[in-house]
């Protein structure tokens, strides 16, 4: 696909923070959203102009602010990913019965998170791989199994080069019938209810024949696929 | 009746191996440091610990993990510490892994004599095998029990002599639905006040759940991710 010339140039497919601008777009205001470890805290930096959204983390806080000034870190004030943050004002800090009671009883409205692999019927695997050592699943069960909206936020291949979009996954399962939308550095994607991903829109210089090549599950194609506009 | 004792020896009377303990704490923040501190220097073991993590190497139940204190550990997630993969991978050390709100809703559950519920949480995983399925609104669950605890260890920033407590910034976290939850509740404090001098509309545990309380010395509160940005010019 690509000539001598366009070796040294980037790669046609996003990065880790262009995946997490794209994210971006989905938000609505007034949204509380949870954002999981890696690519999808990214996604904190991107909230669109107009739009307010209320970050919660699941160790037990609601308006997450950005890190704190050098010198200012509060041992007492720590997010999901045991990382120093701060409090932004309006914030509410509870404990994490009431935590889990917000996203059980869909208070928050989507929850962003990384997988290893995810299946055309919405299933999440991304907590274990055996034979690893397995470090536990953290909240991550509970946040797929009760979300309304659970966007994944992921590599097209692992580093292997093998797809992550399967029929079915290889891994011990965090959730089943879950992820609503994929959003990778190829593609955006939609789990439809019959199975498969719908092919939503293209990463800016991705053909659909290179989205097809990575992806092992059932791939819907529309007619058009439009590339992403990233702004 | 007097709550109040002297240091975490004293409030840990009672206590003996076998025995299943709650310790509060997210990390490490917020965790019974100086009950931790007087049961790594005592001859206690197998014991059972409730804990969402397990804490670090040199740090938290870290400390009670390298003196082979704890037989069998239920958390959520247990990164970030090289002694108890050792001890996992050898077989000394029974691990079993519970998703964080099932485990939080279980101790709450034990405190507030709800034996069991169903949750969403793990159905079509692992951690659904073997347990009852219900459908609710069309809507899997499985059937999770209640936690109770012989000891409950709990952290809190303030409180008075009746066991009232007042947490700080997210050091809240597993602490008050543990501390309904243990049949003897100690809490370790910051700064112990006399009974009637917090606000009872500030207070976030009620004194009926704790029956031991003391002023805990020398928190060391340690960071795991220090995260900062720097300062505008």
């Amino acid at each position: 696909m690509r000539n001598a010339l366009n070796n040294v140039q980037p790669a046609p497919m996003l990065d880790k923070t262009g995946i997490a601008r794209r994210i971006s777009q989905e938000l609505e205001d007034g949204w509380y959203v949870n954002l999981g470890i890696g690519i999808p805290t990214l996604v904190a930096n991107f909230v669109p102009q107009g739009i307010e959204v209320t970050f919660q983390s699941e160790n037990g806080i609601l308006g997450m602010g950005p890190f704190p000034f050098e010198g200012e870190e509060d041992a007492d004030l720590i997010n999901a990913g045991k990382q120093t943050i701060t409090a932004l004002p309006g914030a509410s800090i509870f404990d994490s019965a009431t935590s889990f009671a917000m996203i059980r009883g869909q208070h928050v409205q989507l929850t962003v998170l990384g997988a290893m692999e995810v299946s055309d019927t919405g299933d999440i695997a991304n907590w274990k791989i055996p034979g690893k050592l397995v470090k536990g699943m953290g909240g991550a069960m509970d946040l797929v199994a009760s979300a309304e909206n659970i966007i994944v936020a992921m590599m097209h291949t692992n580093r292997a080069g093998e797809s992550k979009l399967l029929s079915q996954c290889s891994l011990p399962l965090t959730g089943v019938n879950c992820v609503k939308k994929i959003v990778t550095n190829l593609a955006v994607l939609e789990v439809t209810p019959d199975a498969g991903f719908r092919l939503l829109e293209r990463a800016p210089g991705v053909r659909v024949a290179d989205i097809q090549a990575a992806t092992a599950g059932r791939l819907i194609i529309p007619d058009h696929v439009p590339e992403m506009q990233l702004g | 009746m007097q709550k109040q004792v002297a240091d975490a020896r004293a409030a840990l009377e009672g206590l003996r191996s076998g025995m299943t303990l709650m310790l509060g704490g997210f990390g490490l923040c917020g965790i019974p440091e100086n009950c931790i501190t007087a049961l790594a220097e005592s001859d206690i073991n197998a014991l059972t610990c409730i804990s969402n993590n397990a804490g670090v190497d040199d740090f938290g139940l870290g400390l009670l993990l390298h003196s082979r204190q704890i037989r069998k550990m239920i958390a959520s997630y247990v990164g970030e510490n090289a002694e108890f993969e050792r001890q996992m991978l050898d077989g000394s050390l029974e691990v079993d892994l519970i998703p964080q709100g099932s485990l939080a809703e279980r101790c709450r559950a034990g405190g507030a004599g709800i034996p069991a519920f169903f949750t969403p949480a793990g159905y079509g995983t692992e951690v659904g095998e073997g347990k009852e399925v219900r459908s609710f609104d069309g809507k899997p669950h499985i059937l999770e029990h209640a936690l109770t605890a012989d000891f409950a260890l709990v952290k809190a920033w303030r409180g008075d002599t009746d066991g009232n407590l007042i947490y700080k910034g997210t050091a809240r976290n597993f602490n008050p639905v543990m501390a309904m939850a243990g049949r003897i509740t100690v809490a370790e404090v910051e700064e112990l006040v006399p009974a009637g001098t917090l606000d009872p509309n500030m207070i976030h545990t009620p004194g009926v759940f704790v029956q031991r309380i003391f002023q805990g010395s020398r928190y060391e509160k340690r960071i795991e991710q220090r995260t900062t940005r720097p300062h505008a010019r």
